[in-house]
């Protein structure tokens, strides 16, 4: 036992009684923990009953009752059908899902936008090393508010109006209405399309092992990756065909004043998730980079010595390695992102705490159930966030003997 | 000559030639360029593309900003064309309300006063020869705080205080005058008998009897003193732009780091409880988004305070960032302490230090050394996160130049991007400085781990 231990644990008076009960560790830390909760218990106990003063007094009711009632406004983009009559609970629901929605696409091209200037910062071409430096230092050190408000304005001032708005295609177009993109239309016959595409992927992955295990057995290998691509582009095109294709692309038509057709892609989504990719982006640049140094240069001495060419080495050698360096700060990243789509109530974008915490709370007044309902949901995004990337880190983690 | 025999061979040199300079290929710019730029095709192509992008948004950047720009006029009028660049006029028009908000103009010497002690004593903190660094830091985290909010607001915070004492005086059936000066005597009276008394326990409730009154007594004479200045009362409700900006800052940074190293220290206690405790209170505030803390402190918290406290929006809005950023300071804090050898614990307690002296000796000096990077990133994170008050109504810079984009006067196209460049340059100019000196920082220190 070492002497901290001892010394923590309160043994230090067994040598002999005269030692005051005062300097006994154990009897002070018991007065400090006893301080503790008795502080935590008065501040709790004074608050509630401050709160039910005031609430009385304002005349605000309590419970969780208006989460049934009718919130009685619009918001611009939801993902599940909502109507004005539609519970404030129907509200909380909109919001979070809103929430995801940016979420989800924020982490997908932060991800990509992230790699791909962490490994150009460490290009031997000293032009993209700059690029990727000058990006870095521009995006991390602005505020995320003022990124969003910066390309918020650039989405309604700076783009072209709907007349002449910037086109791909004559499919996706883009104004500072916001952006069109072409709507899947699923026509009769469609599930069986689904369901060629999820037998090309499990196709794909049975490919995938058998060849990993001919390689383990014989050393020879297998254009897994073409052949996969084959099969679930080919087996769902086959079928799409001798159905006479079901699914059609409604593609957006510029008529009169506005577009018809199509799904509308609101501008606030798109200044909201642009501006929050790039910030994470320069954040996540950085940790690859990081990570990708971590590995040490003998890994890819020794890779090359084996005879794998630049692509096999940073594929089956660097990246797995720098994975698990790269996947703790990576996830703190996609947390922050998450954290920080609430931003969004400063352009208007209807997530959970612009029309929850804001609108709902606004509305109702009951500012105590609504603020702790909002910060619930963010914790449990938290939390479930956390555990899965726990699980993969796990999963990565180098195991040793 | 004085060799012996003859050279069996007909000619032998007698100097080192001279080695030949490397190929022209091999150095100089040539070769930078063939090795850093055109080093394969792939190379060369994305090299000139991104030349091509890189000197796109530079010129397109110096075309606004410079080039194209307006520097004078009066209003709107000189910034309408069909291709005006940045319209600085603008920002002129605008400088007082974005530097001070509304601050009365006849008073905004205070603000500048503040900004001005603020860097003088910020500055020797940075430069490592400078001395003193102690009382640097005792004046800055704990003096300054308190003579800018005296400066800015015109009144002291500690009315209170003296209403405590004005309380006890009319319990006691005394003046309030005679209670200040019984509170001062009863002050040096206890650091007399704590100075010359050899009983500990005796001159232990001597001094802490001497520290509370002399506080007391401390604080009402500066009320009373400040209240002799006369400064005219100046809202925190009309405070605003960069000046809110720094105060958000400030007092963020400087409720943090003491905050946090109390719960780090608290998430390391042997203590369940108040482990727990901390647990609880890092993982939440860290769990959430600072809009729904700002939110929290600006609807929840006033719910909790009795009726007719007077609690001004700027004041919950900083309660609320400081508690966020205690909790991401606790956890940088805690990264020092892990990394703080246990022998240096086992060292403290063998020459008989208690858990404080240990803590505040031995431990944290080290722990807190290692990582100032850390620390200065939270305060960067923190001076980003300033923006956020806008949403809850407190006009920061960001804010107040969202209040200027609504002048009709200043209606312009390129009125929005003028100001975002002027905000941008301003936010890049802190956050850039401050990640650059936490490198040098950083720098510096790992010296000693380098063999």
């Amino acid at each position: 036992m070492s002497v901290q231990d001892r010394l923590s644990r309160g043994d230090a008076a067994h040598d002999g009684s005269h030692v005051s009960w005062v300097n006994n560790p154990k009897v002070r830390g018991l007065i400090f923990q006893v301080l503790t909760v008795a502080t935590i218990a008065i501040m709790a106990y004074v608050f509630a009953q401050n709160a039910q003063t005031n609430l009385q007094n304002q005349g605000i009711a309590t419970g969780f009752d208006f989460l049934d009632q009718p919130a009685g406004f619009d918001v611009n983009q939801s993902l599940i059908p909502f109507s004005q009559n539609a519970s404030y609970g129907r509200v909380l629901l909109v919001g979070i899902l809103n929430t995801l929605l940016v979420a989800v696409v924020g982490i997908i091209l932060a991800t990509a936008i992230g790699f791909t200037v962490g490994v150009a910062r460490l290009s031997p071409n000293w032009m993209l090393r700059t690029i990727g430096t000058f990006y870095v230092e521009v995006t991390r050190n602005l505020p995320p508010l003022f990124q969003i408000f910066f390309w918020y304005v650039i989405l309604i001032k700076a783009s072209p109006s709907a007349r002449d708005s910037f086109s791909l295609f004559d499919a996706v177009f883009f104004s500072n209405r916001g952006l069109y993109i072409p709507k899947v239309i699923i026509g009769e016959g469609a599930i069986f399309i689904e369901i060629a595409i999820v037998a090309a992927i499990a196709a794909a992955i049975a490919v995938r092992v058998w060849a990993r295990r001919r390689q383990n057995a014989t050393g020879q290998q297998f254009p897994v990756f073409l052949t996969a691509l084959a099969l679930i582009i080919g087996i769902p095109l086959v079928v799409a065909v001798a159905l006479g294709f079901p699914i059609t692309l409604e593609l957006p038509e510029f008529s009169g004043f506005n577009f018809r057709g199509g799904t509308r892609v609101i501008p606030e989504f798109v200044a909201l998730t642009w501006a929050l990719s790039l910030y994470t982006a320069g954040f996540i640049a950085e940790i690859v980079r990081a990570g990708i140094m971590a590995v040490s240069h003998g890994q890819t001495e020794a890779a090359g010595s084996l005879g794998l060419r630049a692509g096999p080495t940073l594929r089956l050698v660097v990246i797995p390695q720098a994975m698990r360096v790269i996947i703790p700060p990576l996830t703190s990243q996609y947390l922050n992102l998450t954290k920080n789509s609430s931003l969004a109530v400063a352009v208007g974008y209807p997530e959970v705490t612009a029309i929850f915490a804001g609108t709902t709370l606004n509305q109702t007044g009951q500012a105590i159930e609504v603020i702790l309902i909002t910060m619930g949901v963010y914790l449990f995004i938290s939390i479930v966030t956390s555990i899965f990337m726990n699980w993969y880190n796990r999963r990565v983690a180098l195991v040793e003997r | 000559m004085t060799q012996t025999a003859a050279p069996d061979h007909a000619f032998v040199r007698e100097a080192f030639v001279e080695a030949l300079p490397p190929p022209k290929s091999e150095v100089g710019v040539t070769a930078w360029m063939r090795s850093n730029l055109f080093s394969g095709p792939v190379n060369s192509v994305l090299t000139v593309a991104g030349f091509a992008l890189l000197a796109y948004v530079i010129w397109q950047l110096f075309s606004f900003l410079i080039l194209r720009a307006v520097w004078t006029g009066e209003n709107r009028e000189a910034c309408l064309g069909p291709d005006v660049g940045a319209c600085w006029p603008f920002i002129q028009a605008k400088w007082g309300q974005l530097v001070y908000g509304f601050y009365p103009i006849d008073e905004r010497w205070r603000p500048n006063l503040v900004f001005a002690l603020g860097a003088l004593l910020v500055a020797p903190l940075m430069i490592r020869t400078a001395p003193y660094k102690l009382l640097n830091s005792i004046l800055f985290f704990v003096v300054y705080p308190v003579v800018a909010f005296i400066l800015l607001q015109g009144e002291s915070p500690f009315g209170s205080v003296l209403a405590l004492l004005a309380w006890a005086s009319s319990l006691l059936g005394v003046t309030a005058e005679t209670a200040l000066w019984a509170a001062l005597a009863i002050c040096v009276l206890g650091a007399a008998v704590a100075w010359f008394v050899s009983n500990w326990s005796v001159r232990v409730a001597a001094a802490a009897a001497s520290v509370l009154f002399g506080l007391v007594a401390g604080l009402a004479l500066i009320h009373i003193g400040v209240a002799g200045l006369n400064l005219p009362l100046v809202s925190t409700r009309i405070w605003g732009g960069i000046l809110v900006t720094l105060v958000v800052a400030v007092v963020g940074i400087v409720a943090s780091l003491p905050l946090g190293i109390l719960l780090a220290l608290g998430r390391r206690s042997h203590l369940p409880i108040i482990r727990f405790a901390s647990v609880a209170f890092i993982e939440f505030w860290r769990g959430v988004p600072l809009i729904t803390v700002l939110f929290f402190a600006t609807y929840m918290l006033p719910l909790f305070l009795p009726r007719g406290t007077e609690f001004n929006g700027l004041l919950r809005a900083l309660v609320g960032v400081s508690l966020f950023a205690a909790a991401y300071m606790a956890e940088v804090v805690r990264g020092g302490l892990q990394a703080i050898p246990r022998g240096q614990y086992e060292g403290a307690m063998a020459v008989g230090l208690g858990y404080w002296q240990m803590t505040f000796l031995v431990v944290l000096p080290q722990a807190l050394k290692l990582v100032i990077p850390g620390i200065v990133n939270t305060f960067i994170g923190l001076f980003k996160d300033t923006t956020l008050v806008l949403i809850v109504s407190i006009l920061d810079l960001l804010g107040q130049l969202r209040a200027a984009f609504a002048d009709p006067n200043w209606a312009t196209p390129v009125t929005e991007f003028t100001g975002y460049a002027f905000a941008g340059f301003f936010y890049f100019f802190f956050c850039y400085g401050m990640s650059r000196y936490s490198r040098y920082v950083e720098r510096r220190l790992n010296t000693g781990h380098k063999r």
